[in-house]
C-alpha cells in the first residue's frame, strides 16, 4: 500500500536526511511514500484564536489537495502533523468554519482524510512484528531515549496519539528494532519550539533538561520523530554547552535513522551529515557499522 | 357555572419585564365565568394573598387560578391563603408564567404575552372541573432509620434519640464514627478529632433509644413515609459481640498481618482486629479474606486465647426486619480512586500519598505515632509539596465541582508540619483559596503568614522520581514563571466522591442521585435536607462535599425535620392521586407492574385492581398504560387535560 506524502518545507531542507530516511525505510518494508504534489507550506503553528480562519487556509489547502488524490496522509514532522490532523479535525467536526473554507478556496473538503504520523503506520498498518522480522543488524544493547516532544500529543484529545501521560508507542518501535527503550521524565516536554528564535536562552534550558534527563536515565541516543525539536536538542548543543558546563553531549537520531541501520541500510546513505552531535562512534562502538 | 379568580403576579420585573400583565388580566377578566382578575406586584407577599382572600370573600370565588412562578414554589402558599377563606384548597391552580414563560421568552415579548394568556386559560379549563379533595390521614410509626454511623448519623441519632424517638442506626464498618475517626486535628481550631468523636459515639452506644447495628447493610427497604419496613443484613462479625469483653487478647495473638486500608496503606492490621484503638463498639471482626482459619483451617489462635469463649468461625450473616417512619441517608464520601491518578505518580512514587494518609501520620495512633515521615525510608521530609484540587475542578478529566474541604485541611497539614518541622519547607499549588466559613480566613491568613507557607498559584504538569526525590514542575501563574520543586514528599488533596454503593441504596430507597453519584435533594434552597423521595432526609457527604461544621448543621437538620414529621401518630398525604373507575377495570395488572412505588394491587375477589393511597405518589404511569381508560388521576383527569390541550392547539 502507498501514503499521500505531505513533507513539508524542512524535510527539504534542514532534515533531508530525514526525509530521505523515511523514503528508503517505506520502501523495505514494502510500502512507498507518494509525495503531494504541489504542496506549499503547512502554516506552522494551528491558530489559538478562535476566529483566525486566514492560518487555517495553509493546512487546509493541503487537505483539500490530498484528498483529490487519496484517502490517507502521512506526515514525517510532528509541527506539520499537528497542524494538518488538527485542522482536519476542525473541518471535520465544525460544519460553519467548514463551510466558509470552502467557499473562500472554493473546494469541497470534509474532513474525511486519515491523517497519520510515520510512526502511527509503523505500529497500526505495518506492525512491529513485522518490523521485528525486517531486522538486519538489531539494535541489541542501544539504550536510545524516545524524545515524544509536545506536538505529537497534544492537545490529548485532538491528537489521539497514544496515552496522555504515559505515552508507550514509540518504545514499542524501539524495542522491535531490538534496542532498549530509556523512560526518562523529560520525553513528553516541550523542546522550546520557537521560542530558539526570540529567547534562544528557553530553548536552551529546555534542551538541557531534556538531554539531562535522557542521559541520566541511561540513554545512550536520543530519538526524535520532529525537525523542530532536533534542532532545539541537537543542533543547540553548543550553546547549550557554553551555558551549562557540566552539559555532556550526546547523539540526537530520527527515528528513520536508526530503523535504516537496524534494516541494513548503508550508513553513508543515512545522513549522519546534518546530525550535529556524530553519532558514528557510538554506533561503531556498538558493532551496528 | 363557578365563579373564578384570576390573580397575576409581577414577580417584580421577573415576569411583568417580559409579559404585559395588565393587558393578561384584561383579557382573562373577559371571560365569561371569571368574576374578578387582577395582578399585583408580589402576589405571594402578605397584602398580595390579602387581595386573593378579599376577592374570594367579596365576589363569592368558587375557584382560584394564580398566575406566577413554578408549583414548587408557592402553591402550598395560595392553597392555604384560599383554604382560610374556607375555598376547598384543591380549587385553586398554578398557573406558571415565570419558569416555563417569562424566563424563557425574555426577547419575545409579544409572543411571551400570548403564551402567558394561554397558559392562564388552559388552567382556567381544569378549575373548571377540579373536585374538592380533602388530604388522605396515613398513621405513621413514630421511628427513624439513620444509615451511616460516620458524624452525620451519630449527630442525627443522637439529636432524634434526645428528642424522644426511638432510632436505628445502621453502620457498615464495625464501629463509629466514619472518616472522622482517620483525622488528626481539625480546623479552624485545630482540636484533636478523635477524643470528642468517642465521646459522642460512647453515648450513642449506650443511649436506651438508639438501636446500634455495626458491620451491617440495608439490604432491602419497602413502604412509604411513615411506614418503611428495612431489612438489615447483619454481616458475620466471627465473634460473640454479646460475649467478648474487648480484651484485645485475640489481636496480640493473631499471626497474620496485612496492609490496614484504615491506615491509608502506611500501617498494617491484624485478621482479627478493632477498626482503630479504642474503637467504639470496642469489638474486633474477623475478616474472612484474610484469617487463616478461613484460608485452610490451619490457625485458631484467637479461640485458644479467648477468656470469654467468644469466637464463632460458624457465625452467619443474619437478617432482621424493623420498621421506622422516616430515614436519614447518611452514607458519607471516599477520596477519588487513587489507581486513576496516574498523572501525580500515586501509586508508582511511594512519596506521593493523599490527605488522608497524612491524617494518619499525624495521628497520635497512627502508623508512624504522629510523626511526619517519608514513606520511602522513613526520614523527615525538609521538603513538601501540596496540590490542591487534585481530580476536582476539572471538568475535562475528572471531577467537575468543588471538594470544599482541600483548601482549609490543606492550610492545616502544612502548619501540623511547620510545627514539627520547623526547618522545613512547605510548598502549596492551588488553583483559588476557599475559605468561606466561620473563622477560616483568618485562620488561613493566621497560618500563612506564620509559618511561612508558600503559595503558588497554578497546576502541576508532572510529578516523577529524580535522584530520590520527587520532582515537580508546575507553574506559578502570579508570576508568569515554570516553578520546579525537588521535594521530599508529595500530599495530594484528592477529590471528593460519594461513597460506593450509594447508587444502589438509593435505588432501594427510590432516592436520585445527580450524574457525580450525590445524592440529591428535593430542592437545593428550599428543601436541602429532604430527598425527592417523602421521608428520605439526607446528612453530610453523600448529599455533596462539607466539612464537619457543615455536616453537623445538616445533621441536625434532618433531625428536627423528622421530629416535626413523627411529632403526631397521623400524617397528612395529598389527595392528588390515582383512582380506579370499578365499572371499566378489566383487572389485567398492566398498572400493577408499571406502578414505580409499589401503590397498585390486585384485589382478586372482586377482580379489579386498586390504588394504594398512601403509595401513591400521583405520577399518572398506570394512567397512561391503563387499555381500557379505567384509571384517573384527581383532578388532573383525562376530560381537564384534553380541554387543556385544546386551548394550546
Amino acid at each position: 500500500m502507498d501514503y499521500l506524502y505531505f513533507p513539508g518545507c524542512t524535510l527539504y531542507t534542514k532534515a533531508k536526511n530525514f526525509d530521505q530516511t523515511a523514503r528508503d525505510c517505506s520502501l523495505l518494508l514494502g510500502f512507498q511514500l507518494k509525495e503531494l504534489p504541489n504542496w506549499t507550506c503547512c502554516g506552522a503553528t494551528f491558530p489559538l484564536a478562535t476566529d483566525n480562519i486566514m492560518a487555517l487556509l495553509p493546512p487546509s489547502r493541503i487537505l483539500a489537495r490530498a484528498r483529490e488524490e487519496g484517502t490517507t496522509l502521512t506526515t514525517l514532522c510532528s509541527v506539520c502533523f499537528n497542524v494538518i490532523k488538527r485542522t482536519n479535525r476542525l473541518i471535520r467536526n465544525d460544519g460553519d468554519k467548514r463551510d466558509t473554507i470552502n467557499n473562500f478556496m472554493e473546494t469541497n473538503y470534509q474532513g474525511d482524510l486519515r491523517v497519520l504520523h510515520y510512526l502511527e503506520i509503523l505500529k497500526q498498518d505495518v506492525g512491529f512484528p513485522r518490523i521485528q522480522e525486517k531486522m538486519k543488524k538489531p539494535l541489541t544493547g542501544l539504550k536510545a531515549a524516545p524524545y515524544y516532544g509536545c506536538m505529537l500529543l497534544r492537545p490529548f484529545e485532538e491528537m489521539e496519539f497514544d496515552d496522555k501521560e504515559k505515552p508507550t508507542l514509540f518504545e514499542g518501535f524501539l524495542e522491535a528494532m531490538g534496542a532498549e527503550a530509556i523512560d526518562f521524565p523529560y520525553k513528553i516536554e516541550c523542546c522550546g519550539s520557537f521560542q530558539s528564535v526570540g529567547s534562544p536562552e528557553v530553548a536552551t534550558e529546555c534542551g538541557y533538561k531534556i538531554l539531562g534527563s535522557a542521559v541520566k536515565n541511561g540513554a545512550e541516543v536520543v530519538v526524535s520523530t520532529c525537525p523542530l525539536c532536533t534542532f532545539n536538542i541537537d543542533h543547540k548543543q553548543a550553546d547549550i554547552k557554553q551555558k551549562y558546563l557540566d552539559f555532556k553531549p550526546i547523539p540526537v537520531l530520527y527515528f528513520t535513522q536508526l530503523l535504516g541501520i537496524a534494516m541494513g541500510l548503508d550508513y553513508q546513505t543515512l545522513g549522519f551529515g546534518q546530525n550535529f552531535v556524530d553519532p558514528l562512534p557510538l554506533l561503531k562502538g556498538k558493532g551496528f557499522i | 357555572m363557578k365563579r373564578l379568580g384570576v390573580f397575576i403576579c409581577h414577580c417584580g420585573v421577573n415576569i411583568a419585564g417580559t409579559v404585559d400583565v395588565k393587558s393578561v388580566a384584561e383579557k382573562t377578566g373577559r371571560v365569561e365565568d371569571v368574576a374578578h382578575s387582577a395582578d399585583y406586584i408580589y402576589m405571594c407577599s402578605e397584602p398580595g394573598q390579602q387581595i386573593i382572600r378579599e376577592a374570594i370573600r367579596e365576589r363569592g370565588l368558587e375557584g382560584v387560578v394564580v398566575a406566577c412562578c413554578s408549583p414548587s414554589m408557592h402553591e402550598n402558599t395560595f392553597r392555604k391563603a384560599v383554604k382560610s377563606e374556607g375555598m376547598n384548597p384543591y380549587l385553586c391552580e398554578i398557573a406558571n408564567i415565570r419558569e416555563q414563560c417569562s424566563w424563557v421568552h425574555q426577547k419575545e415579548k409579544t409572543k411571551a404575552t400570548e403564551k402567558a394568556e394561554e397558559i392562564i386559560l388552559a388552567t382556567l379549563e381544569k378549575v373548571r372541573e377540579n373536585e374538592k379533595l380533602e388530604a388522605i390521614s396515613v398513621s405513621i410509626n413514630r421511628s427513624a432509620g439513620v444509615i451511616g454511623g460516620g458524624i452525620a448519623g451519630m449527630t442525627a441519632a443522637l439529636d432524634l434519640a434526645e428528642g424522644g424517638y426511638e432510632v436505628l442506626l445502621i453502620e457498615k464498618e464495625q464501629a463509629l464514627g466514619g472518616h472522622m475517626t482517620q483525622l488528626s486535628k481539625t480546623f479552624p481550631d485545630l482540636h484533636p478529632a478523635l477524643p470528642d468523636l468517642l465521646a459522642k459515639a460512647r453515648e450513642i452506644e449506650r443511649h436506651p433509644k438508639i438501636d446500634l447495628h455495626c458491620y451491617s447493610e440495608m439490604e432491602d427497604v419497602k413502604g412509604y413515609v411513615g411506614n418503611f419496613e428495612l431489612t438489615i443484613r447483619k454481616k458475620a462479625t466471627s465473634v460473640d459481640w454479646g460475649r467478648c469483653n474487648g480484651c484485645g487478647l485475640c489481636i496480640r495473638d493473631c499471626p497474620v498481618e496485612y496492609v490496614s486500608p484504615f491506615e491509608r496503606g502506611l500501617g498494617v492490621r491484624k485478621a482479627i482486629d478493632l477498626l482503630y484503638p479504642g474503637s467504639v463498639p470496642q469489638k474486633p471482626v474477623i475478616r474472612r479474606d484474610h484469617c487463616r482459619y478461613f484460608h485452610d483451617g490451619s490457625c485458631r489462635k484467637c479461640e485458644e486465647v479467648c477468656p470469654e469463649k467468644a469466637i464463632r468461625f460458624d457465625q452467619q450473616d443474619e437478617r432482621i426486619g424493623k420498621k421506622v417512619g422516616a430515614i436519614v441517608v447518611a452514607t458519607g464520601f471516599e477520596l477519588y480512586p487513587t489507581e486513576q491518578l496516574g498523572e501525580y505518580g500515586y501509586g508508582e512514587i511511594p512519596d506521593v500519598i493523599d490527605g488522608l494518609a497524612l491524617e494518619r501520620m499525624f495521628s497520635v495512633d497512627g502508623p508512624t505515632q504522629g510523626r511526619i515521615i517519608r514513606p520511602s525510608d522513613g526520614t523527615v521530609p525538609k521538603e513538601i509539596v501540596f496540590i490542591q484540587c487534585v481530580a476536582s475542578r476539572d471538568p475535562d478529566r475528572y471531577m467537575p465541582y468543588c471538594s470544599r474541604i482541600c483548601c482549609m485541611y490543606t492550610a492545616k497539614q502544612a502548619k501540623i508540619y511547620k510545627e514539627q518541622v520547623p526547618d522545613g519547607q512547605p510548598y502549596i499549588f492551588y488553583m483559588d483559596i476557599r475559605a468561606d466559613a466561620k473563622g477560616y480566613e483568618e485562620f488561613l491568613q493566621k497560618t500563612i503568614e506564620e509559618k511561612g507557607l508558600l503559595y503558588l498559584r497554578g497546576r502541576v504538569s508532572r510529578v516523577f522520581q529524580d535522584d530520590g526525590k520527587v520532582r515537580i514542575l508546575g507553574v506559578d501563574t502570579l508570576t508568569g514563571k515554570m516553578v520546579e520543586v525537588a521535594a521530599d514528599m508529595v500530599v495530594l488533596a484528592t477529590a471528593i466522591v460519594p461513597s460506593q454503593g450509594v447508587k444502589d441504596l438509593a435505588s432501594k430507597l427510590r432516592a436520585t442521585v445527580d450524574r457525580h453519584g450525590f445524592l440529591t435533594e428535593a430542592h437545593i434552597k428550599l428543601y436541602p435536607v429532604e430527598s425527592s423521595t417523602k421521608g428520605i432526609y439526607l446528612a453530610g457527604c453523600g448529599q455533596s462535599p462539607k466539612d464537619i461544621s457543615d455536616t453537623v448543621s445538616q445533621a441536625s437538620a434532618t433531625a428536627s425535620k423528622i421530629q416535626a414529621l413523627l411529632s403526631t401518630d397521623q400524617l397528612l398525604q395529598d389527595p392528588l392521586i390515582a383512582f380506579v373507575d370499578e365499572n371499566i377495570c378489566s383487572g389485567c395488572g398492566i398498572c400493577v407492574e408499571v406502578c414505580p412505588y409499589e401503590a397498585r394491587e390486585m384485589n382478586s375477589r372482586r377482580g379489579i385492581s386498586v390504588v394504594h393511597s398512601a403509595l401513591c405518589q400521583g405520577c399518572g404511569a398506570c394512567i397512561a398504560a391503563c387499555p381500557n381508560f379505567a384509571c384517573e388521576l384527581r383532578n388532573s383527569s383525562s376530560v381537564q387535560t384534553l380541554r387543556m390541550l385544546e386551548t394550546f392547539v
